[in-house]
């Protein structure tokens, strides 16, 4: 198994546990985290084809593509610019309410503790 | 004579500038958001209202070059082609969606200017500089997804385009919208992640982003890698959670109802529509119409559910602002008709191009005359709300005589949306008709009529509650501006007016696309 394989297993994996958690869990930091977790995997992704691009340009030398190395930076920067806008609203949304669930069903704690 | 003269030496003259032109429609908003943010207080709302109008002829001058010249036009950013650079193109979609986006934003920056004026002895107000500047942000976004031309710089204006738009939810600051914002962004951010995956798969099997490039390799391909399969299938199912079609329409109704009425006009009527015509882009002009052909059905299946549950669901709603936004979810169903229909065409032994063209013209003119009729609905919803304290719809009695132009309004706008003659409407629905009829798949135009009378039985439901008791019109707390309704009217007329004009003026949407197959 080369390396770039075992790197593709990984993302694919990060994928699919980030996807689990944003779906499954309800209280919305932990989406947010799986959100970068999934954001994770899709950046190793970029990595790996990055790797095996670099392969195929230098015949199978150590130099990589550098297209996605600079997709990758973009990606990180809106991936954070993204995390920082919901962990914002999250926060309001505490505040105001005392949830950190979207269940608008749950009873709300801050109105039970009233 | 010499103005007509006049007038296709202006085109001509665009057209021999369309590059730059593109270039002007992108850095017109970011540069006025950029100056508005910093010198913010009175300065954000001046910027945006003179911005508006010059981003309106930009935009003007794009549609009359690429319907003067007859093909895209096309511009690589620093000289670079692709693969190395970074393409921007204005097909006749573009350049449609380009004017649509103008128009509506102009409304809306008119009629906010009452609702978001910074108020008397305050030098700087949080809701008004909040609301020009994100409303900025939007429109850039919005130019970018319509002239990107590679689906890295599509993910980027996408994502900008939902950065400003959640916070437009919230601007009240109410615990429920708060909620609303974050659900929406949630399901933003897992369809910008799934189409960022996607970007990597399209990029690791062919080394471009580039959708013209792309489309080559694949019509070249003998066999669809099954890298691309995944990809397509990931990209799509992305881009349908922030286009809310039915089942992933959950987050929209909360965040379009709970918005200020400028931004859930702003919402509805374009936001939804970026990365729709994002689905548009990648399955008309990247995918091979053989993997189209057979996905097609199934998203026009859920479009079918989104039209007959949003229909159900609309008529169910107790308030206004909820019933419009239903009813966003129901319109959304009509645009994804358009795939079977337009492929199913294009694939026709005879005459298949023209009725391909007819059924993408008819999607286009839906998506047109939603956007402005929606426009004015939220923004007539608004007036009402704020005139009555509530916009419960059965304690709607009575305003019908207490604001008759805006219901006026209302009522117009209704037309379009349920497809009755003469709207935009009903030109989109005779034409998606014609094309099922041509292609003999007649399920759709059922669902089509069915629409139709769901449409039309919740427009009769609030009007029947605005007309009752007419000898008491209630008393109102405050009177929406004269401005602002003959706003609501202008739109309302303007998704009328799309159903006079002749069939012809619709040419431009085709551009770039004759017979479904992308000229590059």
């Amino acid at each position: 198994m080369s390396v770039t394989t075992v790197f593709g297993v990984c993302a694919a994996a990060l994928v699919g546990l980030g996807l689990y958690g944003l779906i499954c869990h309800a209280g919305v930091l932990r989406k947010i985290l799986a959100f970068n977790v999934m954001g994770s995997g899709v950046f190793l992704l970029f990595g790996v084809v990055a790797r095996r691009g670099g392969a195929v340009v230098a015949g199978g030398g150590v130099a990589s593509d550098p297209v996605p190395q600079a997709i990758v930076i973009t990606g990180l920067v809106v991936a954070f610019a993204a995390t920082v806008l919901a962990v914002a609203l999250l926060l309001r949304l505490a505040e105001a309410t005392g949830r950190t669930t979207l269940d608008a069903d749950a009873p709300s704690t801050a109105e039970s503790d009233r | 004579m010499d103005s007509a003269l006049f007038l296709s030496t202006l085109a001509a003259a665009a057209t021999a500038h369309g590059g730059d032109l593109l270039v002007l429609a992108l850095a017109l908003p970011s540069l006025a958001l950029l100056l508005a943010f910093p010198l913010g207080g009175r300065w954000a709302g001046r910027i945006v209202l003179l911005t508006l109008p010059l981003g309106l002829a930009v935009a003007i001058a794009i549609a009359a070059a690429v319907l003067h010249g007859g093909v895209p036009i096309g511009y690589h950013l620093g000289g670079w082609a692709p693969p190395l650079g970074v393409a921007l193109r204005a097909d006749g979609l573009s350049a449609t969606l380009l004017l649509t986006t103008a128009v509506v934003l102009c409304a809306v920056g008119l009629y906010a200017r009452a609702d978001f004026a910074v108020p008397a002895g305050v030098a700087e107000a949080r809701s008004p500089l909040a609301f020009w500047t994100l409303l900025l942000g939007v429109w850039a976004g919005l130019n970018g997804v319509f002239l990107g031309q590679d689906l890295f710089s599509l993910y980027v204006a996408l994502e900008l385009v939902s950065f400003s738009a959640v916070p437009l939810v919230c601007l009240s600051g109410r615990p429920e919208t708060l909620a609303a914002a974050l659900r929406y962004l949630l399901f933003a951010l897992f369809g910008a992640v799934l189409f960022v995956l996607a970007a990597a798969l399209f990029y690791g099997t062919y080394g471009t982003l580039d959708i013209g490039l792309l489309a080559r390799h694949l019509a070249d391909a003998p066999t669809i890698p099954p890298a691309i399969l995944a990809a397509a299938a990931l990209m799509t199912l992305g881009l349908l959670a922030k286009t809310a079609l039915f089942p992933l329409h959950v987050w929209l109704p909360p965040a379009h109802a709970g918005a200020p009425p400028a931004g859930s006009a702003v919402l509805s009527a374009l936001v939804v529509k970026a990365s729709f015509f994002v689905i548009l882009r990648l399955w008309f002009d990247l995918l091979p119409a053989g993997l189209t052909r057979q996905g097609a059905p199934v998203l026009a299946a859920l479009g079918a559910a989104a039209i007959l549950f949003g229909g159900v669901w609309a008529l169910r709603q107790a308030r206004l602002k909820l019933l419009v936004a239903y009813s966003t979810v129901a319109q959304i169903g009509y645009l994804f008709l358009v795939f079977p229909l337009a492929l199913g065409a294009a694939a026709l032994p005879a005459g298949g191009g023209a009725a391909a063209a007819g059924a993408l013209t008819g999607g286009l003119v839906q998506l047109v005359s939603h956007a402005l009729a929606k426009a004015a609905m939220f923004m007539a919803a608004g007036l009402i709300a704020v005139a009555l304290g509530h916009d419960r719809i059965r304690g709607l009695g009575g305003i019908g005589r207490a604001l008759p132009l805006t219901v006026f309004g209302f009522a117009l706008a209704g037309l379009s949306l349920a497809g009755l003659p003469p709207s935009g409407g009903y030109v989109a629905k005779t034409l998606l008709d014609a094309a099922a009829a041509a292609t003999g798949q007649w399920w759709w135009s059922l669902v089509l009529q069915v629409g139709g009378v769901l449409a039309a039985a919740y427009l009769v439901w609030v009007l029947f509650n605005a007309l009752r008791g007419w000898r008491r019109p209630p008393t109102l707390i405050a009177r929406p501006r004269r401005s602002q309704e003959l706003i609501v009217l202008a739109l309302a007329l303007a998704a009328l007016a799309l159903g006079l004009v002749p069939l012809s003026a619709f040419d431009l949407v085709t551009i770039g696309h004759t017979g479904l197959t992308a000229v590059p």
